[in-house]
């Protein structure tokens, strides 16, 4: 073990000690964020689950156009490469929260709060990093889900192109949608602070109370179906929408505003609560 | 420097810091003393704002901890060894500690060569030894080459070897005009580091004084004495008003006295002595008798 030495104490007040930045917090969190496996994992798991189900969607349907009168009618074949996405929201959701939560159930909190005593700051800049990941993933699982899916339609049946109307917007749309879906793992993770209670908040936005919304009498069940942030949020996948449901960009809007409501009051939380 | 003033803190109806007030000075290592769960941690929590006071302030050379521009240039904190994520090597988590606060790159590896952690320094830090993330923590600590180092339990799961170089650290970053605060419930480890105390109980203060202070105020210092005629020897010394008291040896323990006189009145006498030994109370008795003291007072307002 090396001797302690160390370098004398600057004098108190030291001119040229220029004050930490808001962007040193994001080069810090970026480092976080590019240190640990479970980044990779879950992006992967993602990529497979997006990429993989669009392909086996797009290859049965394509093989089953010319015998099956069902699959032909209302043929959107730029839907069928994009709602994958359904279960690579999952990923993404799991990720936001992990992302938050690990600093947590680690304890580094402790020593990320201590470094960077303006709490607002820190976790903003977590969640931007992660914010620029996951739409850098997105983009990319979305792009890949479309083309991937159209190679397989093309010859079968009538595929589309992202030249075609609406195509490019439902494909960006789509990694848009998945990465705002991680934003908010994120901040109901800073709210709960527990993987298991935010993973679990997060799978009954997704899957569990849109679903249920189906048992309630029609003047229940429209506006969930309507103005429930994560179906409005998924308006901007869609070619087309039908009665009772937003238009694409207040869809997402709307969905992005509710986002932003839960991370105010998971930063208050934090500003507020003991580390 | 730190300035405690009037810090309390409340975890539900329990009271873990009661109107704490007291500074920590540059240039010396002041002992954080207490029993298990005295309200040292909370105190330490709350000195780099990681638990809001109920009341009270604690301020780094006269501003807040949340707004100094560098934080861990002013404070280096190890608080718990386990404050790390396992799956990150001990050089990513320092460079992003660096990074959060525009600390130099190459300071990473000048802390690592400090606690010796060059060799593990690309491990994942899950596989280190309670020892190993001990010194992790305390490279953590000395990143920003902070003008106060704070250190609660650093001794905490280190061999004698690491025991040996923690006490070096401290008393030589001591020596170099930081100001060095370091917890302990363990008297024996302060005797040998530290050079003023502040003891708390209950999160209540009980003592803030030098060390030396300390010992001689808070213990009874005695004096062993043999002597082939003890009786007539105890008679002169409780006509001195000295206490007495035979230990299970035969000798004699006299307190309220000190030797030399006692000395001198064996010779006036003409008493034999067979051994006449000052006796120092320990630090650590010196702290049981303390902290019992507290214990002891809040037993009693209880039942009252």
């Amino acid at each position: 073990m090396a001797a302690p030495t160390i370098s004398p104490a600057p004098a108190p007040g030291t001119p040229g000690r220029r004050a930490y930045t808001y962007m040193d917090a994001v080069r810090s969190e970026w480092t976080k964020f590019r240190s640990v496996r479970s980044t990779y994992w879950t992006f992967l798991v993602a990529a497979v689950l997006g990429i993989g189900l669009a392909a086996l969607i797009c290859a049965i349907s394509a093989s089953h156009y010319h015998s099956d009168p069902e699959i032909r009618f209302g043929w959107n074949p730029t839907d069928r490469s994009i709602r994958s996405l359904e279960l690579a929201q999952l990923a993404f959701a799991v990720l936001g929260v992990l992302v938050v939560t690990s600093e947590y159930s680690t304890g580094m909190i402790r020593t990320s709060l201590a470094a960077v005593p303006r709490r607002v700051r820190m976790m903003t800049a977590k969640l931007l990093v992660f914010g620029l990941a996951a739409l850098v993933v997105g983009e990319i699982i979305a792009f890949a889900s479309f083309l991937l899916g159209q190679a397989l339609i093309h010859g079968q049946a009538p595929s589309a192109s992202l030249h075609d109307h609406l195509v490019l917007r439902v494909v960006i749309g789509a990694g848009l949608y998945l990465t705002l879906i991680g934003i908010m793992g994120g901040a109901f993770a800073i709210i709960l602070r527990h993987a298991a209670a935010g993973i679990s908040v997060a799978v009954a936005m997704l899957f569990i109370l849109p679903a249920v919304a189906f048992a309630l009498p029609t003047s229940w069940s429209q506006p969930i179906e309507e103005y429930w942030p994560t179906n409005a949020g998924q308006e901007v996948t869609m070619m087309s929408h039908g009665a009772h449901h937003l238009a694409a960009w207040t869809g997402f809007g709307e969905m992005a505003g509710f986002v932003a409501v839960v991370l105010v009051i998971g930063l208050w939380l934090l500003e507020r609560r003991d580390a | 420097m730190i300035e405690v003033r009037n810090l309390t803190k409340h975890y539900g109806s329990t009271v873990a810091v009661d109107d704490l007030s007291f500074d920590v000075r540059p240039g010396i290592v002041t002992g954080f003393l207490g029993p298990n769960g005295a309200g040292k941690t909370t105190t330490m929590r709350m000195i780099v704002g990681l638990d809001r006071p109920d009341r009270g302030t604690v301020t780094i050379d006269g501003r807040r901890y949340r707004d100094l521009d560098v934080p861990l240039q002013e404070v280096g904190a190890l608080l718990d060894a386990k404050a790390f994520h396992g799956g990150r090597s001990a050089y990513n988590h320092l460079l992003c500690l660096a990074q959060s606060n525009g600390l130099r790159r190459s300071r990473v590896d000048e802390v690592l060569a400090i606690v010796g952690l060059e060799s593990a320094a690309k491990r994942r830090a899950q596989t280190y030894s309670m020892g190993m993330g001990q010194r992790l923590g305390i490279a953590a600590a000395l990143l920003g080459d902070p003008k106060i180092l704070m250190f609660d339990e650093p001794v905490n799961g280190l061999d004698p070897e690491g025991i040996a170089w923690v006490r070096r650290l401290m008393r030589d970053l001591a020596a170099q005009g930081r100001t060095v605060f370091v917890s302990s419930h363990l008297m024996s480890e302060m005797a040998l580091t530290a050079e003023h105390v502040v003891v708390i109980g209950r999160g209540r203060m009980i003592r803030d004084e030098s060390i030396s202070t300390f010992v001689n105020s808070s213990s009874r210092s005695s004096v062993r004495v043999r002597s082939p005629q003890a009786d007539r020897l105890t008679e002169a010394l409780r006509r001195a008003e000295a206490r007495v008291e035979t230990d299970n040896t035969g000798a004699l323990v006299v307190s309220g006295i000190d030797a030399a006189t006692i000395g001198e009145m064996a010779a006036g006498a003409g008493i034999v002595l067979h051994e006449l030994a000052p006796q120092r109370a320990s630090l650590e008795e010196a702290f049981m008798e303390l902290t019992s003291d507290s214990v002891e007072f809040h037993a009693a307002g209880r039942v009252e």
